[in-house]
């Protein structure tokens, strides 16, 4: 803050809703965020959305146990199209995660005060999403029970890891990114804890908080060195979340298939990752912020500033789909130009023009700020974007594999209910932690709604 | 026991205060006091308060730096075993040591390790988890994570004396002084 004291707001802020509402104190604010958890009881809107997750969730757990007793032939895949739904949910699920470290990390680190208020919960929806895209491979791998020879250890064969693989990679890079999300957010949580500590009401709390809080008691040299090491994580962070989706992008672009083997895929891919991960933080926070009365905390300028962000990587995404028709065309290469105009005309037509009206030409509404504002529209563009992403990965998988390129080897692929049942039930898995999550965490994180409020006003209490 | 040292007969005094800036003017005066053993405590990270109290070096980056190096050089080096020393496999004719191939590897070891050591250097150093301090004794405490600002002079400040710090501690502008037992 300068020391100029308190100064007039300029004609832009005046136009521009504000990131938290009018007369909060560090005192409202805690106890606004904190009663969600501790003296809030459990409302039958929790409940029934809860009971739905978790009947997703044993749903997904069936079909596991189903498919470990069968094996993957259970699922609609076969040579040539050995990678069905299964990889397809993968890449979905974990670029969804992307935009909650985009968010907690790249913000804090442009210093985008508009964070604060969303930064706890898409953290979470990105701890989510990746144990859920986790999964996938694992039960993918045929003998889910051999994983650990995806790890390099001494084992009595002698063998390693092929470590020229990008799946190989896959495996450092998720499991990389799920530790450091893990970490980002507990950190983050560790002075939220301590509020919980102190203002719970039951001993059970106090002690179950107490011991995740760890004895944080809020000393300034702890502050100090834990401003640090937030900023050091986040500055890892950063990196870490463009290399994931990189090496997922490199799992097809390394391969020799038309459709894959192309050098846009890594930013093409971290953008539509962003992309999807912003529709998903949208489709979380405007059913949140209505059930727990926190249009203070999650305002206009918030789901304004998502819907713009899903804009610009939307149109990055947009040149992606172009670039990839332009390149079959002029590389001149027979097969690349098949791929490309198999997909538009083939048998999987309605996937790909279903992609681009979800992905490229429904979003264009966003350009209008009439749009932008209109909180049940946004929810429904951000749906679109959602499925729109999810069949682009399956034009990607699908369409790319099932014409192979003698035609004797031609196939197709269609999911089985088995298929079906693992996809929504990873997103009950998903949805079931995150109604935990926002049962028993903060989700929003407190002390930098307090940072906020001594930075907008003078945040004096009582 | 502590032997042939006296331990102070309490931990120190907490005058609590309504506002971050009483809080970093209150640490200033007492450092001009020169009090010496001193800690704030605050419910966010209030800019000023770590240069009041003269606290301005930390070793967390240096310790993520090397937690870097080392994953990294690990990650490196493991692939590199691995691929060229102990189970080489010609493909091709291609080179065993092909190094831009262990680079997203290395690179995603490179910030585990400075991660997993600027997590656990900041909770080291912080000296968490700890389960019990004295300043918990005091039930006005329990507003230093909601809305209060404290500043505790403890007893093994060279300067400390239960009757002057305390006088001193309330003509600080705070709401009030108390005792930390042990």
């Amino acid at each position: 803050m300068g020391a100029e004291g308190p100064r007039l707001p300029t004609a832009a802020e005046r136009r521009r809703p504000p990131v938290i509402g009018p007369g909060h104190t560090f005192a409202t604010v805690t106890d606004k965020i904190s009663t969600i958890v501790l003296t809030r009881p459990t409302t039958p809107g929790w409940l029934a959305g809860f009971l739905v997750s978790f009947s997703l969730m044993m749903l997904l757990f069936y079909a596991i146990g189903y498919l470990l007793l069968e094996g993957v032939g259970v699922w609609g895949i076969n040579i040539p199209v050995g990678w069905g739904f299964a990889i397809v949910n993968f890449v979905w699920w974990i670029g969804i995660g992307h935009a909650g470290t985009l968010i907690s990390a790249i913000l804090l680190l442009l210093n985008q005060k508009w964070r604060t208020s969303i930064n706890r919960f898409a953290e979470a929806m990105t701890l989510f999403a990746v144990a859920s895209a986790g999964l996938f491979p694992l039960l993918h791998l045929g003998r889910p029970g051999l994983f650990y020879w995806l790890l390099p250890y001494p084992s009595t064969m002698g063998v390693w890891p092929q470590f020229r693989s990008p799946l190989v990679w896959d495996v450092f890079a998720v499991s990389t990114y799920f530790t450091v999300s893990l970490l980002f957010w507990f950190v983050g949580l560790i002075p939220d804890l301590a509020t919980l500590r102190d203002r719970a009401e039951t001993r059970a709390a106090r002690i179950l908080y107490g011991i995740l809080a760890m004895g944080w008691r809020g000393s300034a040299m702890h502050w100090h060195r834990y401003q640090t090491a937030y900023l050091l994580l986040a500055g890892l962070a950063a990196p870490l979340v463009v290399s994931v989706h990189t090496v997922v992008s490199l799992d097809f672009a390394v391969g020799i298939i038309p459709g894959w083997h192309s050098t846009i895929f890594p930013p093409y891919f971290v953008a539509g990752a962003i992309y999807s991960g912003f529709a998903m933080v949208l489709t979380l926070a405007i059913p949140l912020r209505a059930a727990y009365g926190l249009e203070d905390f999650i305002t206009m300028r918030h789901l304004e500033n998502m819907a713009k962000v899903m804009l610009a990587t939307g149109l990055i995404v947009a040149y992606g789909y172009a670039m990839e028709l332009f390149m079959a065309w002029y590389s001149g290469n027979t097969y690349e130009g098949f791929t490309a105009w198999n997909r538009i005309v083939g048998p999987y037509w309605p996937a790909y023009w279903a992609l681009i009206l979800c992905n490229v030409v429904i979003p264009q509404l966003l350009w209008f700020k009439r749009v932008r504002t209109k909180v049940p529209v946004l929810f429904v563009l951000s749906l679109t974007v959602n499925l729109g992403m999810w069949l682009e990965r399956f034009v990607i998988v699908v369409t790319s594999l099932h014409r192979d390129f003698l035609p004797s080897s031609w196939g197709m692929y269609t999911a089985t209910r088995w298929d079906w049942a693992v996809f929504v039930g990873s997103m009950g898995l998903f949805l079931t932690l995150l109604f935990l999550f926002i049962r028993f965490l903060p989700m929003i994180s407190i002390f930098e709604m307090r940072e906020l409020v001594s930075e907008t006003e003078a945040g004096s209490s009582d | 026991m502590l032997m042939g040292r006296t331990k102070p007969p309490i931990y120190g005094l907490l005058a609590e205060f309504d506002t971050p800036a009483r809080l970093v003017a209150a640490a200033e005066r007492a450092r001009k006091e020169g009090y010496r053993c001193m800690d704030a405590y605050a419910p966010y990270p209030v800019e000023g308060l770590a240069e009041a109290l003269k606290f301005h070096h930390t070793r967390v980056p240096l310790i993520t730096l090397i937690g870097g190096i080392v994953g990294g050089l690990a990650g490196y080096f493991m692939q590199y075993w691995i691929a060229a020393i102990n189970y080489p496999l010609n493909i091709g004719g291609r080179p065993l040591h092909s190094w831009p191939a262990f680079i997203p590897v290395t690179f995603e070891l490179t910030i585990l390790g400075a991660a997993l050591s600027a997590v656990l250097g900041m909770l080291g150093l912080n000296g968490l988890p700890m389960p019990y301090h004295p300043v918990f004794h005091v039930p006005r405490f329990a507003l230093a994570s909601r809305d209060r600002f404290f500043l505790c002079v403890e007893a093994t400040d060279p300067k400390f004396d239960r009757q002057t710090t305390q006088r001193f501690l309330e003509s600080l502008d705070s709401r009030g002084v108390f005792e930390v037992p042990h």
